[in-house]
C-alpha cells in the first residue's frame, strides 16, 4: 500500500472481531442462528475478515460452546476470510475438520496476565501454539497472532514496549502472517501507542502489523489514528462496539466498527466496508441482545434519521 | 431539568480546585430563551473566584454584557456561525447581522478592558446546511479576531467532524488567524472528538475545550451526546506528557459529584472505568 499524500494508507483492512471478541464479553449467552445470522449479515458489508468464533473449551468460554455449528453454519462470502481462534492442537483439529480456513493463536505481553488468563507463563503459552503453527503450515493455513496487553496490563500495570516487540517477534518468526497489538483493558494514549508501535516495527514489517485497540477509556479512536499516522493499516474493530471489559465492571471494551469506519471515510481511506450495512447488522444483534449500541455513530444517525 | 444555583455554585467551586485555569461560569441570555441560565447573576456573585483562574461568561448583547459587568465578570464570550440557516434558526438574524450586534459589545468591552472570546459553531458540518466551507469558517473567525476577540474557539457543533475534515479546516483557519488564538471545540456526538482533538494539538493548537462528565447532550440528535468529556481529554494529554495542571482524580470525583446531583450516568468513559478498577 502506498501511502497517500497525507501519509496514511489508501485502504485499510477492517477485521471484524464482534461474533467472537465481541460476544464472547457479552453477558448474555446468544442463540447459535442469531450468531449465524449476525455473521452472514456483516458478510455483506464488504468487511474483507469477520471472527467467527473460538475453539475453545466450552468450559472455558460457555458462549463459543457452538463453534461447529456456527462455524458449519455460516455463508461464506467469496473474497471474506473468517478466522477463527484455536488455543490448542486440539482446538486447531477440530476447527479444521469443521472447515476453518483461517486460525488465530495469541500471546500475552505480560507474564502475570498469562499466568491469570491461562494459567502458564508467556513462554509455556508459545510453545503450545508452536504445535498449532506447525500443523497450520504443514496444511496451508494462515495463522494470526494476538499479542494482549499490548499497552498495560490489569495486573502488572504498565508494560515495557520492547517486552511487546519479543514477544511479537516470537508469534511473527514462528509463522504468523499477521500480529494483532491488543490494548487489552484501553489504556493506552496515543503517547504509549506511538512508542510501543515504534519498539515493535523495529523487529516486524509494518505490513505485518495490526492494532486492536479497546475503548475502555475512550482512547481507541485516537490510538488508532495515531497508528494509522506511523503506517498501520491493518485495524480491528467490533460491531456496535460488542463486548464489555472483564477487568473493569461495567466499563466498555472493544471499539466500535461503525465509529471507526466514520472516522477512515472522512479522513478518505478505503475499507471498502458500507457504513450504513454495518449498522443494520448492529441494530440487528443489539435488539437481539436486547442492549443499546455502544457505537456513537449509530447512536447520532439512529436519532437524527440521517446518516452522514 | 433546571439545575439548583448552589449545585452550579458547588460545582465550579469544585471546579476551581482541580488546577483548570479557565471555566465558563453562566450565560448573560434571557431567561426566556435559557431557563437554565437564569440565575446568571447569583451564580457569578455567589461562586469563589480564585487567583488565576478566569471565569467568563456568555453574552449575546450589550445588555447582557453590561448585567456581566455589574454581577463581577472580568471576561466574557460572544459568539457566530460559519453557517447563514444556523444563525437564522439560532438567533433570527443573517451571519453579518449577528457580528454587527456584538460589534457593540466588543467596543463597551475595550472600554472596560475586558478580554472577549469568539466562538464559531459549525465549522465542520451544520444541522441544516450540512457541508461547511473551511473557507466560511476562515472567513467568520478572522472577521471576529480583527474585531477585537483574543481567542477564537472553533466548535464542531453537531460533532460530525473527522480528522480528515479537521485538518482541513484548521489549514485554512490557520492562513487567517494566528494558531496562538486559536481553540478548539469538539463535540464528541459520532464518536470523533478526541481523534479531532489530537489532530489539532498536532497541528500546534493548544487550547481545547472540554465539559466534566461529558455533560450537554445534542440538540440536535435525541438521545446523542454532545461535549467530550474533560476526564477523557486530560486522560489523553497525559498520556502524551502534555502538561495541563489539572488534577484528574479531582475532575473526576467534580464529575461524579455533578451526575449524582443529576441523577445521570457520567459520559466520561475514563470515570465509568475507573471507578470500578
Amino acid at each position: 500500500q502506498e501511502p497517500q499524500a497525507s501519509g496514511l494508507p489508501e485502504y485499510i483492512k477492517i477485521v471484524e472481531v464482534g461474533p467472537r471478541d465481541g460476544l464472547q464479553n457479552e453477558k448474555v449467552i446468544v442463540p447459535t442462528d442469531t450468531k449465524i445470522e449476525l455473521i452472514n449479515q456483516l458478510s455483506k458489508t464488504g468487511l474483507p475478515a469477520i471472527e467467527v468464533t473460538s475453539f475453545v473449551s466450552s468450559k472455558w468460554v460457555p458462549q463459543m460452546a457452538d463453534h461447529e455449528e456456527v462455524m458449519r453454519g455460516i455463508e461464506r462470502h467469496p473474497g471474506v476470510q473468517y478466522p477463527v481462534l484455536t488455543p490448542n492442537l486440539q482446538g486447531f483439529h477440530s476447527a479444521i475438520a469443521a472447515g476453518a480456513t483461517e486460525v488465530s493463536v495469541f500471546g500475552a505481553a505480560s507474564e502475570s496476565f498469562s499466568k491469570m488468563n491461562i494459567n502458564c507463563s508467556i513462554e509455556e503459552s508459545i510453545e503450545r501454539f508452536e504445535e498449532v503453527i506447525k500443523s497450520a503450515r504443514n496444511m496451508n493455513i494462515p495463522v494470526r497472532g494476538y499479542v494482549s496487553c499490548a499497552l498495560g496490563c490489569p495486573y502488572e500495570g504498565n508494560i515495557v514496549p520492547d517486552k511487546v516487540a519479543e514477544v511479537s517477534k516470537r508469534l511473527y518468526s514462528m509463522g504468523c502472517y499477521e500480529i494483532s497489538l491488543g490494548d487489552t483493558i484501553g489504556v493506552g494514549t496515543p503517547g504509549s501507542m506511538r512508542k510501543m508501535l515504534e519498539a515493535v516495527m523495529k523487529e516486524i514489517p509494518l505490513t505485518a502489523l495490526a492494532v486492536h485497540c479497546h475503548d475502555t477509556y475512550g482512547q481507541a479512536l485516537a490510538n488508532i489514528l495515531t497508528a494509522i499516522q506511523m503506517g498501520v493499516a491493518v485495524v480491528d474493530s467490533s460491531v456496535a462496539g460488542l463486548g464489555g471489559c472483564p477487568y473493569a465492571k461495567g466499563a466498555t471494551g472493544n471499539v466500535a466498527t461503525e465509529d471507526v469506519i466514520y472516522m477512515l471515510n472522512g479522513l478518505g481511506i478505503n475499507t471498502g466496508v458500507n457504513l450504513r450495512a454495518v449498522m443494520e447488522a448492529g441494530n440487528f444483534i443489539c435488539t437481539a441482545l436486547n442492549k443499546k449500541t455502544n457505537s456513537k455513530v449509530a447512536q447520532a444517525s439512529f436519532s437524527t434519521g440521517t446518516i452522514n | 431539568n433546571v439545575v439548583p444555583t448552589p449545585v452550579k455554585i458547588s460545582l465550579i467551586n469544585m471546579l476551581s480546585e482541580t488546577g483548570l485555569q479557565v471555566i465558563e461560569a453562566t450565560s448573560f441570555v434571557s431567561p426566556k430563551w435559557v431557563p437554565q441560565m437564569a440565575d446568571h447573576t447569583e451564580v457569578m456573585q455567589g461562586i469563589n473566584k480564585l487567583p488565576g483562574i478566569s471565569y467568563p461568561v456568555l453574552t449575546p448583547n450589550l445588555k447582557g454584557f453590561q448585567a456581566a459587568v455589574a454581577a463581577g465578570a472580568k471576561e466574557v464570550s460572544i459568539f457566530g456561525a460559519a453557517s447563514e440557516r444556523f444563525t437564522q434558526k439560532n438567533i433570527n438574524c443573517s451571519i453579518e447581522e449577528s457580528l454587527e450586534r456584538f460589534e457593540e459589545v466588543m467596543k463597551a468591552a475595550r472600554e472596560a478592558n475586558i478580554p472577549v472570546r469568539g466562538y464559531v459553531s459549525c465549522v465542520l458540518g451544520c444541522p441544516y446546511e450540512g457541508k461547511i466551507s473551511a473557507a466560511k469558517v476562515a472567513e467568520v473567525s478572522k472577521k471576529m479576531y480583527s474585531m477585537g476577540c483574543y481567542e477564537i474557539s472553533l466548535g464542531d457543533t453537531i460533532g460530525v467532524g473527522t480528522p480528515g475534515s479537521m485538518k482541513e479546516m484548521l489549514a485554512v483557519v490557520m492562513k487567517e488567524v494566528p494558531v496562538g488564538a486559536l481553540a478548539v471545540h469538539c463535540h464528541d456526538t459520532y464518536g470523533q472528538a478526541l481523534a479531532n482533538i489530537l489532530v489539532a494539538l498536532q497541528m500546534g493548537v493548544s487550547v481545547v475545550d472540554a465539559s466534566v462528565a461529558g455533560l450537554g447532550g445534542c440538540p440536535y440528535a435525541q438521545g446523542a451526546s454532545g461535549n467530550v468529556a474533560t476526564e477523557d481529554l486530560v486522560y489523553m494529554l497525559n498520556g502524551l506528557g502534555i502538561h495541563t495542571g489539572v488534577d484528574l482524580q479531582k475532575l473526576m470525583d467534580t464529575g461524579t459529584f455533578i451526575c449524582n446531583a443529576l441523577n445521570r450516568k457520567t459520559n466520561s468513559k475514563v470515570s465509568q472505568a475507573s471507578c470500578r478498577l
